[in-house]
């Protein structure tokens, strides 16, 4: 194969410029890999639970009830716009291993009594469904079943109602419902704690009470009609039976945090690529314009012997596309790694029957596509100045830099060394190349600025949350309220040191047409281990009357102190009262309503009743006080914050160690593709000047130090940019992540700011050093003898 | 050359050899020469002669194979990097073929540049008006002549007040008539600061302003002539 000389000249350019190449290269690579990453998981993760809900007919409707007879089904499934229903029931029971002290916590959920009907159908991993009539078999969730090493056909003994029941596994199973599977207490799933069961429904019926009746009823919705309709006709329905308000798929928490996590991918998908996009097509700008300008006899030349200016323009636009193409075949492959990895990761925090990580070559093409055209559009300019040079003028050398001309006159301050000066100067007579690249480090530091951030918010949310907030050891909740006596035989449980009540009810409280179905909950009037914290951080009373809304509820309803609120209790004899909003508290996980437990009480009208205790725990008593709740009857769930804060903790460790792994990556790929290529261009265009300083007597360091001056200038004024770019973008998502679920707290503190410099400076740092070789290395003979 | 005293550069047996692959290229072959003060020293020969790789070993540009320069009591073949880098700083003033300005600083700024790292500097107000640009001073080197820009270069290596100027083609890239102006600050230069001066040139009719002629052939001094009477540039002519 015959090559032609210009496309030989393009290979033998991508080699002379090799390092120039692969900093421009690596910055398109980022960007097409994110956006493989970012929409390969979108999609991926889309469709796998687009396909998981579809195939388990996941319901769009979830009620909790008292107990409801199961005659009242019908009327659900008359309600029009149902589709189907499916009453349940789904209580708590507590798993008693030998390898566990700690107590954890099982959901029980009724199978249907026809293998494979109703909704949420699961998927069976392995093993066999329970024997519709047996009352000891039961299927386990697969995360829970292998965090304990249980399979078929292993024992499992269960607490359930106060009762110890050998059970037997038959099999491991998932479910749509448990995705993402969150305990009760819990802000991230925790397998070993926290499992679910599937078990025959007459044999949950018996261990329960509930002969012939339900606790749970989930819908499927007639497409396209709204389920707020349903759910107000569903409520209406289970009122009598101690229906505490239906909620919405949307609501649903698996689903609320999936969808979360999507939200993040696609705020990741619309912030990083265009960066480093745009700064790649700057970057080709900056390297081809200067390209050009060496090689301007060149290109005088070649239209000189007779190829056409479009052949000549072309030839450059190769060099680019070559770049890209290297560009674009790195991140392909990085990207589809890195995808394997994200998925790698939702399979441990989500569970899937099965993945979907599309290779969607739709994907690939289009950020192959992306990135091509972005570099193909910062070369626009300078190939078309190829293609108008006229080869008379071309084969002329340059003119020199005009330095007349405005702001390249400009003297920055008298006193200045003329050394300093040229650096001002340089700056200045190439604006637009000195403004792009403060841009492109600004945007190395804004990257980071826009990652770091969340490490210290939420080591604050875990501060406020743990620390300050809730400072209980211990939290027991009881499966239904008790009597205040409770509170003593809590008290004298061993290893207690102080007992605390609380009692939640849920409720749905509203404002003007706006309400919120939350758990209120009643505390002591001056809580000592859960208390509710003003914005100030401040503990509050409990108010004589009223309630402290959390802000999350306070936006959502758009009430302020002094407002009055409708509460309609949903439970008991579900009162509904009007009562003012005190003060605004702060919280980061779900909405928060509180009230004075006595209030609460007189309010509700059943008795001094308590649905928990929070408990300070002698340490070392833990474990007698393990044995003793273990063996507690009418317990319904037990949360450690020890342990839950260990693991929220182990769990971010995890992720976030990788995630500042990548950004500090991405960011120093952006940092050193900018420093590197600017230092490259300075010194290819003041390399001459540079070695005719070294002869007048400029020592090394004083010659590196103008081109590493200007460096530094750029690098520096970038960082204030970078800050307040990262700042905008981080409040941007926190705008974004911003649910009823959850709220982050935004605090970007001086050492987020001082980090992201740090990194993106020792980048800086790191490619100066490499130019600064070539400084030293000039030749000081050659320039003597020769023209620019 | 009348005394010992006054001699500034001794060169001894200079040779220079350079190694590409298995191309042996001997630029000097033991070169000895000797300049004395004021003196005006012109070194003429065909390109390849070794003129330019003398003129930048002594210059502190280069370093020699073998044999041994002083200037005065330093021996310049026994300093490193950062002695040389001393040596030109404190003690050379260069000129060059094309001049070597910095584009991005006026003629005045130029010529500041070096002021402001010597040790014993004249204004670069009175540097510039010896070569006559007093009136140009605020101008860019692309605002400048040829010959304009070659005179700030020589006002920025007089401007040090260095003991030894040395022009390498310092008209080669200017016609005869700017050329002479050039030869004439250069003259100027030499009388009045006493500053030793050694010119290259490929151009014969300049040696005719010389105190004395170096000719280079084939890496050593072929002839030296001694002018009994100089004339000045503008009796000159090429």
């Amino acid at each position: 194969m015959v090559i032609s000389p210009l496309r030989r000249k393009v290979l033998r350019d991508l080699r002379r410029l090799w390092a120039q190449v692969l900093a421009i290269a690596l910055v398109l690579a980022a960007g097409v890999a994110t956006l493989i990453l970012g929409n390969g998981a979108y999609s991926s993760l889309t469709e796998t639970r687009a396909r998981y809900y579809d195939t388990s007919r996941f319901a769009d409707v979830f009620a909790d009830v008292t107990r409801a007879p199961r005659a009242l089904l019908a009327d659900i499934k008359a309600i029009d716009g149902v589709l189907d229903a499916e009453a349940r029931i789904v209580k708590l029971a507590r798993p008693d291993l030998p390898g566990m002290a700690e107590p954890g916590s099982l959901l029980l959920v009724s199978l249907p009594d026809l293998a494979g009907a109703g909704l949420n159908r699961l998927y069976l991993r392995q093993g066999r469904m329970p024997d519709p009539d047996s009352h000891r078999e039961i299927l386990l969730s697969e995360g829970f079943a292998s965090a304990h090493g249980l399979g078929p056909g292993a024992p499992l003994t269960v607490v359930m109602n106060g009762r110890r029941v050998e059970m037997q596994v038959t099999g491991i199973a998932l479910s749509p419902e448990f995705i993402y599977a969150l305990g009760p207490g819990d802000m991230m799933p925790d397998p070993r704690r926290f499992g679910i069961a599937w078990a025959p429904r007459a044999s949950l019926e018996a261990a329960f009470n509930l002969d012939g009746a339900f606790s749970n009823v989930v819908l499927k919705v007639v497409p396209g009609v709204p389920a707020d309709r349903v759910i107000a006709e569903l409520d209406r329905l289970t009122a009598r039976y101690g229906g505490m308000g239906a909620t919405a798929r949307k609501d649903q928490i698996s689903h609320a945090f999936l969808d979360a996590e999507l939200k993040q991918l696609s705020a990741m998908v619309k912030v990083l690529p265009p960066i480093f996009l745009l700064v790649a097509a700057m970057l080709v700008n900056m390297t081809l314009s200067r390209l050009v300008t060496l090689e301007r006899e060149q290109i005088g030349l070649f239209k000189a012997i007779g190829y056409s200016s479009r052949a000549v323009s072309v030839h450059y636009l190769e060099f680019v596309l070559c770049i890209s193409l290297i560009g674009v075949v790195i991140g392909l492959v990085a990207g589809a790694w890195l995808g394997a990895g994200l998925a790698g990761m939702y399979a441990r925090f989500f569970s899937f029957p099965f993945l979907v990580f599309t290779r969607d070559p739709q994907v690939y093409g289009l950020a192959a596509l992306v990135a091509v055209t972005s570099a193909a559009g910062g070369a626009l300019r300078s190939v078309g100045q190829v293609a108008r040079l006229p080869p008379a003028v071309a084969m002329l050398p340059a003119a020199p830099p005009a330095y007349q001309n405005r702001l390249g006159r400009f003297r920055p301050f008298p006193g200045l060394r003329q050394t300093g000066v040229m650096i001002a100067r340089h700056l200045f007579h190439r604006p637009v190349r000195t403004l792009f690249s403060i841009f492109g480090v600004a945007m190395s530091v804004a990257i980071l600025v826009a990652s770091l951030w969340s490490t210290a918010s939420i080591n604050l949310m875990v501060d406020v949350t743990f620390f300050r907030a809730e400072r209980q050891d211990a939290l027991i909740a009881f499966a239904t309220p008790q009597p205040a006596r409770a509170v003593f035989a809590g008290r004298s449980l061993p290893g207690v040191l102080v007992a605390e009540p609380f009692r939640t009810v849920p409720a749905r409280i509203s404002h003007r047409g706006l309400s919120r179905r939350l758990a209120v909950t009643g505390r002591p009037q001056d809580p000592r281990l859960s208390r509710v914290l003003a914005p100030d951080l401040r503990p509050m009373a409990m108010p004589e009357t009223g309630l402290i809304l959390s802000q999350a509820l306070s936006e959502a309803l758009g009430v302020r102190p002094g407002d009055r609120v409708t509460v309609e209790f949903l439970e008991g004899a579900r009162p509904k009262v009007s009562l003012p909003v005190s003060g605004l508290s702060i919280g980061y996980v779900g909405l928060g309503a509180a009230i004075d437990l006595s209030e609460l009480n007189r309010i509700m009208g059943d008795g001094m009743l308590v649905s928990g205790l929070n408990l300070l725990i002698d340490t070392a008593g833990q474990d007698a006080f393990f044995a003793a709740v273990k063996a507690a009857p009418r317990t319904e769930f037990v949360t450690l914050k020890a342990m839950t804060v260990t693991r929220f903790k182990e769990t971010l460790a995890e992720n976030i160690t990788v995630m500042i792994t990548v950004y500090v990556s991405l960011a120093t790929i952006i940092a050193v593709g900018v420093v590197y290529n600017f230092a490259r261009i300075a010194l290819s265009e003041q390399g001459r000047e540079l070695a005719s300083l070294r002869v007048l007597g400029f020592t090394r360091r004083e010659v590196s130090g103008i081109l590493m001056g200007e460096l530094a200038i750029v690098v520096l004024v970038a960082q204030p940019l970078g800050w307040a770019i990262g700042y905008g973008i981080a409040s941007a998502m926190v705008a974004a992540f911003s649910s009823d679920l959850y709220r982050v707290p935004f605090v970007i503190g001086r050492d987020v700011y001082a980090t992201a410099s740090l990194a993106v400076l020792a980048a800086a740092l790191g490619s100066a050093w490499l130019v600064r070789g070539r400084i030293d290395r000039l030749d000081m003979i050659k320039v003597l003898k020769t023209r620019e | 050359m009348d005394g010992e005293t006054k001699t500034v550069l001794r060169v001894k047996a200079l040779s220079k050899v350079y190694q590409t692959g298995d191309v042996v290229v001997s630029a000097l072959r033991s070169v000895d020469f000797q300049a004395s003060a004021g003196e005006f020293v012109v070194i003429l020969g065909p390109s390849g002669s070794g003129k330019s790789t003398f003129l930048n070993i002594v210059g502190g540009l280069d370093t020699a194979s073998s044999g041994q320069v002083w200037f005065g009591d330093m021996e310049l073949t026994a300093l490193d990097e950062g002695g040389l880098t001393r040596y030109r700083r404190d003690h050379v003033g260069f000129v060059f073929q094309f001049y070597n300005l910095v584009p991005s600083l006026t003629a005045r700024e130029n010529v500041q540049l070096v002021t402001e790292i010597s040790r014993n500097p004249m204004t670069a107000d009175d540097a510039l008006a010896l070569v006559g640009l007093s009136e140009r001073q605020h101008h860019f080197p692309a605002q400048l002549s040829g010959g304009e820009q070659q005179r700030v270069a020589i006002a920025r290596a007089i401007a040090k007040n260095p003991r030894l100027l040395l022009c390498d083609e310092p008209t080669g890239a200017l016609d005869s008539a700017t050329g002479v102006r050039v030869l004439e600050a250069l003259v100027q230069v030499n009388r009045n600061l006493g500053a030793t001066t050694l010119v290259i040139t490929h151009n014969a009719a300049i040696s005719e302003i010389a105190d004395r002629v170096i000719r280079f052939a084939d890496g050593r001094i072929a002839h030296e002539t001694v002018n009994t009477a100089r004339k000045v540039p503008a009796e000159v002519t090429w």
